[in-house]
């Protein structure tokens, strides 16, 4: 028997271009045994792309790959598995209706008619316990919380015996403590030899969990760096190209009375599950209440009814203690309520109109926009040029459009719109998702602006180090209840929050400082 | 070695001549070798189908017959299908526009010109605008699908119609044609002095003006792109879905209806079987070919009607069945629809070993 090379991964000069745009540009990659390499980079800076063409669903331009020393053919994701590549998407590819067994065998060549069951179940079993992997392999898909389906695809994987695990943003769906236990299986992996690529955009985890730090911008290989010899800054400024100020000014700011408050509300999602029980919450002038809870779990419903975008099954909407439920949307608008959705293409833009036309989405019916029934097109041009250059949106010009932008300056020509009215209140929903680290400072500063212009601020997001940076008080959500309102959040402790965002209320998590 | 499509990231000048100039190309080398299989010389065809068409004033008058019920209902689908939204009655639409207008030339007789056209014309606006409305509602309240519908639709129409020209508003002087008795002459639409055109053609032009200027100035039209472009974004503006929907259609609709009465106003002068030819679902490829722009309307609806009286000019003096003509129609249509595709994508050779 001969010992397994060290290297267990070497990719060389891969490129990749899309209608001519090159999204990978002569990029290496090594990833040794036993070796987490975390991968960096903002949207668009061509990680995705690499992990792609390694897990053979895309055909490079050029390049080669050896996984363990041997050329690993491409654009065959077969082949890929075959060599020990193994993929967990941000998006899990399970089948909902089915079991995690069933799962776990399908598409794997050269199955029996009938199948083992009994055999795939145990086999099943053993490596769940091996890398502490809980999951109840006769358990239905759909019947599974988001944590539990993310480690039926790492089990997948390791069933499918692969040597190279790529995780792209894990964390993502987690709560703290999932995290956590992610990390100690990835730990047990590593330690027998297997590789672990890590894509993610929080810095903190990246330092935690990594032993190299790859940087990837605008398709061109950064650098790598020893994660211990770095640090938050450092990587930072290699994502970013220039030094960058992590550090954030927030005033003390004594917060003024009542905007907008959500009492006993209760919705359906668009699937008629309920979506929402019986919240409420009060947003405070000057205030920024953030809000935690791993990704769906009623955060896009609760913005939609606090937008008045969804209609309430029961409870009540007031607007400056004037009821407001059920009223039309643009009624909240013309009152001063903006939403950045979290989905800014599908959602907040029209991605074939251009950055003018998008520019007066909020305002077209409104004066000085509006000349009666038509729209003056010379004011909206007035407007589009003033928040591309008051929020630095990097643009050919106004008659671009908006789909030809980054995801950074999308988020910025939409906060420029829903900012350019002074919003009294503002709701924000995983406003820095996936932009690079100078956009999400631009960013994270407006909103402190808008706090202390007055506004009544209700922050959603996944980040929790966002979170605790920025709110002034904090509500946890799970399964569409609110499990408890912490008002001092940096000293309340990021464990207790994570038991709240796991389902454990307040009360029974430590209770209320 | 393979082939690929790759999609294009602009469209040169060159080649938004070059696709349909090729199209045509393809459309007559393919129907050449039909029409020879038919014992008809094809360049022969193909010079009496142009001449007779744009060889002279008369027949340039005749395309432009042919363009004014065929640009009316390119309008009126553009406007659904700028909103995704659609609209495949158009020719109900224009039926019911038909038998509206016919019914007030009937019931509400008038020797005032301008009343008596008032009165068709609105009743024409309700009748298309009504049926076209109630596939809407269906569509925004409860997601019926509008293409069934409206499909659907075009059959009670079509068949409503010939209830009434088989049936009570059959001329008795007719001999036992289905047609109902000549309009009066107060309700007909003026001549223009070229042929056969009569004043519909003022009309077909105001509602491209229109079209365009709505589109392109007023807050309406601008929420109707919003929604075509993005539903979702158009809720998140407070822009009303369901209203808009059911107002679209029945503009739409109510526009094809009007296309119905002019139809029947300005050329027939009398409401009989089979009267629109299909215009209502060749106005579907012409708002296609012009891409929803209503400038390019006017040009492609005439050139569609310079087609129509090629086609109908082959019947009569080569003498060939009028399905044979429908295959040259249909080729010339197909070869232009295909080099959509070419204009959106391109063929590149795969390199090997990659």
């Amino acid at each position: 028997m001969t010992e397994p090379s060290t290297l267990l991964v070497e990719m060389r000069g891969i490129t990749k271009s899309f209608q001519g745009i090159k999204a990978n540009d002569q990029v290496d990659l090594q990833l040794k045994r036993g070796e987490v390499l975390a991968l960096l980079g903002e949207n668009g800076a061509g990680k995705s792309t690499l992990m792609n063409v390694l897990s053979g669903i895309y055909l490079p331009d050029s390049g080669t790959i050896d996984i363990d020393g041997k050329r690993l053919s491409f654009g065959s994701p077969h082949d890929a598995i075959a060599a020990g590549i193994g993929m967990v998407h941000q998006h899990f590819m399970l089948v909902p209706s089915q079991t995690v067994w069933e799962n776990m065998v399908l598409g794997l060549p050269e199955l029996p008619q009938v199948l083992p069951k009994a055999k795939i179940i145990s086999d099943i079993r053993d490596i769940s316990q091996q890398y502490g992997l809980d999951v109840d392999p006769e358990a239905i898909i759909w019947q599974l919380s988001i944590g539990e389906q993310q480690r039926v695809e790492i089990l997948k994987s390791l069933y499918r015996k692969a040597q190279v695990l790529i995780l792209d943003e894990p964390t993502a769906v987690l709560t703290p403590q999932e995290a956590k236990n992610l990390f100690h299986t990835v730990k047990r992996m590593t330690k027998e030899g297997r590789g672990v690529i890590f894509i993610s955009h929080k810095l903190d985890e990246v330092m935690e969990i990594s032993d190299n730090v790859m940087v990837l911008r605008k398709g061109k290989l950064v650098g790598i760096v020893d994660t211990k010899g770095s640090s938050k800054e450092k990587i930072a400024e290699m994502m970013v190209g220039r030094r960058v100020n992590l550090e954030l000014d927030k005033k003390d700011i004594v917060p003024g009375k009542i905007v907008l408050s959500l009492s006993q509300a209760n919705a359906l999602s668009d699937r008629g599950l309920k979506a929402l029980n019986d919240v409420s919450l009060e947003l405070r002038e000057g205030q920024i209440l953030g809000l935690a809870g791993v990704a769906g779990n009623g955060q896009t419903e609760l913005c939609q009814v606090m937008a008045g975008l969804r209609k309430m099954t029961s409870g009540k909407l007031f607007l400056n203690e004037v009821e407001v439920t059920d009223l039309p949307p643009r009624k909240l608008i013309d009152s001063g309520v903006r939403y950045i959705p979290a989905d800014r293409k599908g959602t907040g833009m029209v991605s074939n109109m251009d950055v003018r036309e998008n520019s007066t989405l909020k305002r077209y019916w409104r004066s000085p926009v509006a000349k009666g029934m038509l729209i003056d097109w010379k004011a909206v041009l007035k407007h589009a040029m003033g928040i591309v250059k008051d929020f630095n949106v990097d643009t050919p010009s106004v008659e671009t459009p908006v789909r030809n932008l980054s995801g950074g300056n999308i988020q910025k020509l939409m906060l420029g719109r829903e900012l350019s009215d002074v919003p009294k209140v503002l709701i924000a929903m995983n406003p820095t998702w996936g932009l690079d680290v100078a956009a999400t400072r631009f960013v994270r500063e407006q909103l402190l602006e808008e706090r202390e212009k007055g506004a009544a601020i209700f922050l959603i997001s996944e980040d929790l180090d966002e979170l605790l940076s920025l709110s002034d008080r904090m509500a946890v959500i799970y399964r569409g209840k609110i499990m408890g309102m912490i008002e001092d959040p940096n000293t309340f402790g990021i464990e207790r929050i994570g038991m709240m965002m796991a389902g454990t209320r307040i009360e029974d998590a430590g209770g209320a400082i | 070695m393979r082939l690929k499509t790759q999609k294009r990231l602009n469209q040169p000048i060159w080649l938004e001549i070059a696709i349909p100039v090729g199209g045509l190309v393809m459309a007559f080398l393919v129907s050449g070798v039909f029409l020879t299989a038919m014992g008809v010389s094809p360049m022969e065809a193909y010079r009496e189908m142009y001449y007779s068409a744009f060889g002279d004033s008369y027949g340039l008058s005749e395309c432009m017959v042919k363009a004014i019920p065929l640009a009316m209902a390119a309008i009126a689908v553009t406007l659904s299908f700028k909103m995704l939204i659609w609209n495949i009655g158009a020719e109900g639409q224009i039926f019911m526009g038909a038998i509206a207008a016919a019914a007030a030339a009937r019931y509400f007789p008038s020797d005032n010109h301008v009343l008596m056209l008032f009165s068709m014309g609105s009743l024409a606006i309700l009748a298309g605008g009504l049926w076209a409305a109630f596939a809407g509602y269906l569509k925004a309240r409860w997601n019926v699908n509008e293409i069934i519908t409206t499909l659907m639709m075009n059959y009670i129409a079509i068949h409503l119609m010939d209830y009434f020209v088989y049936g009570p508003w059959r001329d008795p002087a007719s001999l036992g044609f289905p047609m109902t008795a000549p309009f009066p002459q107060s309700a007909r639409l003026m001549e223009m002095g070229w042929g056969r055109v009569h004043s519909g053609i003022i009309l077909a032009a105001i509602l491209i003006f229109m079209a365009w200027w709505v589109f392109k100035m007023t807050r309406w039209g601008y929420e109707i792109r919003v929604i075509g472009e993005n539903p979702k974004a158009a809720t998140f503006a407070g822009i009303d879905y369901v209203k808009n929907v059911v107002v679209v259609m029945f503009i739409s609709g109510a526009i094809a209806g009007l296309a119905g009465m002019t139809e029947v106003a300005g050329l027939q002068g009398r409401l009989q079987h089979g009267f629109s030819g299909g215009f209502g679902y060749t106005a579907i490829i012409v708002a296609w070919l012009s891409r929803l722009n209503p400038i390019a309307i006017a040009l492609v609806a005439f050139l569609m009607g310079g087609l129509l009286v090629g086609g109908e000019s082959l019947q009569i003096v080569m003498g060939l069945p009028i399905a044979s003509t429908l295959v040259v129609q249909g080729c010339i249509l197909f070869f232009i629809l295909a080099g959509e595709f070419f204009r959106r994508y391109r063929i590149v050779i795969a390199k090997e070993d990659v």
